[in-house]
């Protein structure tokens, strides 16, 4: 146990208490810790905004859901109607619900362009991994969330989304069908589905999502955060002053604290812009089939998953029988270039031939719709293993060779081309742009433990860049 | 650490009783794992539907619900009958051999259905479950092949099939339209969901 702090009876009522929380639970000590005394660096730009600003959509969905849930009856014959009279009787009813539906696409705006600032300035290396891994754990909660919570307007877009993304699962071979049945608990999409995932939805992934927040944090603190010129500021030889803080640090309570309130203003103009202006944002925040309620017998004739999902749903639809054989063809390459080119025993060249053996056996004989899954999932997971792909001597962007830079904007690029590809109706050019798209997408991961090597790096300063105004 | 001596026969218990906690622990998951599966009424509720088609006209389709699944009849034309045999090459499993949605034997024939005009079909793509959308219309139309003969394109992920439900060949979907089992009662009377070996 800590040492039993005293204060001088002359301490006003305040102090007095706040010792007396003090020797109880470390309430300053978090304080400092976290807000007063961390020190992050003083560089940050406008990229730095949306750590907060996901924090802040967090709270946003937390509260309205819980508002949303007095009214909300999940029962497949009550639910479409109840979320009608969230929308029409509750008084501000429709308001906690296009907050939130809002919020769901404003939640991935703010986690892409946060990942995007990982991407860039390296903020997933080495010691920072298990930052970037909770990250990742968390955008996969966020998937299930945002995925679980479309059904529950049991809208026609809810109802065939589940449908598709339910029957996933049962392309996996020998366990896939029974279970589909176990996530349905039916065999269709039914009532059984909607309660379920209304308990997913409401409780069991928010708790997990609440758990990994902290985690991230926490990770985050305990390495500090990194900065646009990827430079330590805490790092041994980085400069200190005489109480041993970083000079090129400031406490994140108050500039950073304020410096976020900017980011919360800005951000809030523009949220409350499309809550009140524009809420379905042109059918890509809500489909407009989403307000014809679910018919087990009729699929809309265009359906598409909404925006933040179609990036990994193109890739979905790219995988068709014949790019089995252009992913074949990448597993043969690999498998003899790595054979080829990297030194290892003859015990490991033979693994590897024989694993890539393996592969291209079940390719063969597996159906190209399990692959689909397959490619679809892996290119979530593959984000996972970005810590360990990257393999360039420098951190940020910044001093990577500028063709560095060409690459990163192709990929945001492809991202962007295979988003649009996702919500547009199947077309011969659209599958094989998203096949080029989807072959880009791996190759830049799977292939960055090499390309990350290349070329010439600019010297990194010692000090972060910074100049005061 | 300690420079205590281990206590072997305390810490074969304690190994022990960990062990015990451990089966206990994974032996309560299967009762919650258990509530995810179908319940007893889920079960219950898949009778076989009997539809009257004497009035579905040729060149028209009807659905109905079977299972919480589209079963659709159509009545095929004696022209659209002829297309099969244009699509029999394009086809993915022309003879529906494959065994995933094993088609009845009486319904493994040519036209894949009992009476060689009337289709009865799960209208239910193989792929991911989209409800594909009618294209009996022929000729060239946006996501379509120009030498089409008409039959179903599934709106979700752009499979297709020709009007015996036969997936055509390099689509996402696997397999063919499933045909349900079924059985005329009467020559306009059909039985869906039960056939005569059942």
């Amino acid at each position: 146990m800590a040492e039993f702090k005293e204060v001088s009876p002359n301490a006003s009522v305040g102090e007095k208490l706040l010792n007396w929380v003090d020797n109880r639970f470390p309430a300053s000590k978090m304080y400092k810790e976290h807000l007063s005394e961390y020190y992050a660096p003083k560089n940050f730009n406008f990229w730095y905004f949306f750590g907060s600003l996901a924090l802040l959509v967090l709270v946003i969905q937390i509260v309205t859901g819980i508002f949303l849930v007095m009214h909300y009856k999940p029962d497949a014959a009550l639910a479409f109607g109840s979320v009608e009279y969230i929308m029409r009787d509750v008084p501000w009813g429709w308001l906690i619900r296009y907050m939130h539906s809002t919020g769901a696409s404003a939640f991935f705006i703010v986690v892409y362009l946060h990942m995007y600032r990982g991407l860039i300035y390296g903020s997933y290396r080495k010691p920072r991994e298990l930052v970037w891994v909770f990250g990742c754990a968390i955008f996969l909660c966020l998937m299930a969330e945002a995925f679980m919570g479309y059904l529950l307007p049991w809208g026609q877009m809810s109802y065939w989304g589940a449908q598709v993304i339910v029957n996933l699962f049962s392309a996996i071979p020998f366990i896939g069908p029974d279970l589909s049945l176990l996530i349905r608990g039916d065999y269709v999409v039914g009532d059984a589905t909607l309660n379920r995932f209304f308990s997913f939805h409401v409780i069991a992934v928010p708790l997990v999502l609440l758990g990994l927040v902290v985690a991230h944090i926490i990770a985050l603190h305990e390495v500090g955060s990194n900065n646009p010129d990827g430079v330590e500021i805490k790092g041994p030889n980085a400069p200190k002053d005489a109480n041993g803080h970083p000079l090129d640090g400031v406490p994140f309570h108050p500039y950073y604290s304020v410096h976020d309130i900017l980011g919360v203003s800005g951000f809030l103009i523009v949220f409350s812009a499309i809550v009140f202006f524009a809420p379905e944002f042109g059918g890509y925040f809500l489909e407009y089939n989403n307000f014809i309620p679910a018919d087990p017998l009729k699929t809309p004739p265009h359906i598409a998953p909404v925006w933040y999902f179609t990036p990994f749903y193109s890739m979905l639809r790219a995988i068709t029988s014949e790019m089995m054989y252009a992913l074949i063809a990448c597993v043969v390459g690999g498998a003899f270039l790595g054979v080829k080119n990297i030194k290892m025993p003859a015990i490991a060249k033979n693994a590897v031939i024989g694993a890539a053996l393996v592969v291209v056996l079940l390719m063969l004989s597996i159906d190209a719709k399990f692959w689909g899954v397959v490619v679809m999932g892996g290119a979530v997971i593959i984000l996972f293993f970005l810590p360990w792909l990257d393999k360039c001597e420098v951190k940020s962007i910044r001093y990577r060779p500028d063709w560095h830079k060409y690459l990163y904007a192709v990929f945001v690029v492809n991202f962007i081309v295979l988003a649009y590809l996702g919500v547009q109706p199947p077309s011969p050019v659209g599958e094989r742009v998203s096949q080029v798209g989807t072959l880009f997408y791996f190759g830049f991961f799977l292939l960055m433990p090499w390309w990350s090597r290349l070329g010439q790096t600019k010297p990194v300063p010692d000090r972060v860049t910074f100049t005061p105004h | 650490m300690s420079d205590t001596p281990v206590d072997a026969s305390k810490r074969t218990w304690l190994i022990a009783s960990t062990c015990a906690g451990a089966v206990g622990g994974a032996a309560v998951v299967v009762p919650f794992v258990s509530t995810f599966q179908p319940s007893e009424k889920a079960k219950a509720a898949g009778a076989a539907v009997e539809v009257d088609i004497s009035t579905l006209q040729p060149g028209e389709k009807m659905t109905v619900e079977w299972r919480g699944k589209p079963v659709w009849i159509i009545r095929r034309t004696p022209e659209q009958l002829e297309t099969l045999k244009k699509t029999e090459g394009q086809v993915a499993d022309p003879a529906s051999d494959r065994t995933a949605y094993p088609t009845p034997a009486y319904a493994k024939n040519v036209h894949r259905s009992i009476k060689p005009e009337v289709f009865v079909g799960v209208g239910i793509c193989t792929h991911l479950g989209c409800s594909p959308s009618d294209k009996f219309q022929t000729g060239p139309q946006p996501s379509l092949p120009d030498d089409w003969q008409g039959g179903f394109l599934c709106p979700c992920h752009g499979s297709t099939f020709d009007l015996a439900g036969r997936v055509f060949k390099n689509k996402p979907a696997p397999d063919n339209l499933e045909v349900p089992p079924h059985m005329y009662l009467s020559d306009t009377k059909l039985l869906i969901g039960e056939d005569k070996k059942a």
